[in-house]
């Protein structure tokens, strides 16, 4: 895999989060009045502990659930947004290939062009050998790597991942957060990244927000001085404890 | 070979147990013939027999492919929606609990004395687990996939087409099984009332005291009700073995 340097911001979604409240059925406000303003290209960690409003937010964002009050406004308004899941949430019926194609399936695309394309990112996150294999096949960092194609195959300017490295082990872990980190280099999309992981959250994103127990407040909103180039390497660095520690300390104050 | 033996044994075992038991007089061949009276039986009145199976076989055949049709259209219907499931499901329930022996002079008066009565019975019988499997499947799809789905556009049509049916099939196919042998029980006690068919034949030999047919007659039915199964088995295997845990042959 080639590594490039620096961010192309062309391509990716500017997100306005302005008042925004949700409500669950049992009168709780999980989110209450939040405003975020997040640039395009940029790469968000959002961090919090469980019940936060985390999921629920990237579930808003995405349009799979309306907020109870408040508007999220996108720049460009249509533009495609991807989600990756917790689990990799395959069809297990489906080969690698026949995954990685649904979302161009779903949008009305011609077979060979979306099999292209499809082939063109198993190839970017090294699955191309494994293209007619079944899911029940691989391993789970194979899935979820499986995942993030099926998610990158439309080429999304917004990203949105729900703490997708969550149940992997630890170097499939950071392996994985290279190479991500890697295809939003080159991609130039927005990704929002949800995660309870302080060492993923530093490592991976530009910026990070901190957000409370109860009703979504943020409590830091904090951009990641590290340099844009991140390696395994990057995982000993000083650098790296200092803005974890920064991290922590919100996260500690609940 | 190693897949058929044991099952073969405890066959061989009980077969030669009867005829001991029953040639020995310990019990008296007007309960239970032996076995190799059975097999006489079935070579006595292998026409018979035969066209009697043709017979059994498709009805029970049909009944069972009418409510897999039906119970499958069903089942998406009250998956439809909530309201729908509430309003209607109860009425599927009456499938499962009417007494089929009960209302098949019922069948006679409404489809007449022949096929469309046995078929009706066997339909009747059969068609509950295929509509409960179904919708338990239907229901059971993953939160996450039908958001993606969702994500990107997919109309209710090409959801159940591409996401929920394949993802029920495995639970589709589990009342299939049930079903397979429900609609042999239920075109046999359809033939008791509507005549032909093995049904008929079981019917005949009681009262005639010939309990080696009945139980040769009897013995078809069975043999008709595990080549449906196995039948339902092998479509299983071929379509859910690269993917589900029940049928998995992956490494």
């Amino acid at each position: 895999m080639t590594k490039t340097t620096g961010t192309n911001t062309a391509r990716g979604v500017a997100l306005r989060l302005e008042g925004v409240r949700r409500v669950f059925e049992n009168s709780l406000a999980v989110i209450e009045g939040m405003d975020l303003a997040i640039d395009a290209g940029e790469f968000l960690a959002v961090l919090g502990p469980s019940g936060c409003g985390k999921s629920t937010l990237l579930r808003m964002i995405a349009r799979l659930s309306a907020p109870d009050g408040g508007r999220i406004v996108t720049e460009p308004e249509h533009s495609q947004v991807a989600f990756v899941f917790q689990d990799a949430h395959l069809l297990p019926w489906r080969t690698v290939l026949a995954n990685t194609v649904l979302p161009l399936e779903l949008m009305g695309l011609g077979r060979e062009e979306r099999r292209t394309k499809a082939r063109a990112v198993l190839d970017q996150v090294g699955l191309a050998e494994a293209e007619a294999r079944y899911p029940a096949q691989l391993s789970g960092g194979m899935r979820m790597r499986v995942s993030l194609a099926r998610a990158l195959v439309t080429e999304p300017r917004l990203l949105l991942l729900d703490e997708p490295f969550a149940a992997l082990d630890e170097i499939t872990r950071f392996n994985l957060e290279v190479q991500l980190r890697d295809l939003w280099q080159r991609r130039g999309m927005t990704v929002i990244f949800v995660t309870h992981s302080i060492s993923e959250a530093a490592f991976l994103a530009n910026r990070a927000v901190v957000l409370a127990r109860r009703g979504g407040k943020i409590r830091l909103d904090r951009h990641i001085g590290l340099p844009p180039e991140r390696s395994n390497d990057l995982r000993s660095d000083p650098r790296l404890g200092q803005e974890m520690k920064l991290l922590m300390g919100a996260m500690e104050e609940e | 070979m190693k897949k058929f033996l044991p099952p073969l044994i405890p066959l061989v075992v009980i077969a030669l147990t009867a005829e001991v038991t029953v040639r020995s007089g310990a019990v008296p061949s007007y309960l239970v013939p032996a076995p190799s009276a059975v097999l006489r039986a079935l070579l006595d009145s292998r026409d018979e027999l035969a066209a009697a199976m043709a017979k059994t076989s498709a009805a029970a055949l049909i009944g069972f492919a009418l409510s897999t049709l039906t119970g499958v259209a069903i089942a998406v219907l009250l998956s439809s929606s909530r309201a729908i499931q509430r309003a209607f499901y109860p009425y599927a329930v009456f499938f499962q609990t009417v007494p089929i022996i009960a209302i098949a002079p019922l069948l006679v008066i409404w489809f007449g004395y022949g096929m469309k009565t046995v078929i009706a019975s066997a339909f009747i019988v059969s068609i509950f687990p295929v509509i409960a499997n179904t919708l338990t499947g239907l229901l059971s799809t993953d939160p996450a996939l039908r958001d993606l789905f969702r994500l990107y556009g997919a109309s209710p049509g090409v959801t159940l087409v591409k996401l929920r049916f394949p993802a029920a099939l495995p639970q589709i196919l589990t009342g299939l099984r049930v079903a397979s042998g429900l609609a042999v029980i239920g075109a046999i006690v359809g033939e008791f009332i509507g005549g032909q068919g093995l049904g008929s034949v079981v019917d005949v030999a009681r009262t005639q005291q010939r309990v080696d047919k009945v139980y040769a007659a009897v013995l078809l039915a069975s043999a008709l009700g595990l080549a449906l199964f196995g039948l339902i088995n092998l479509i299983s295997a071929l379509t859910l073995r690269r993917w589900h845990a029940s049928e998995a042959t992956i490494e």
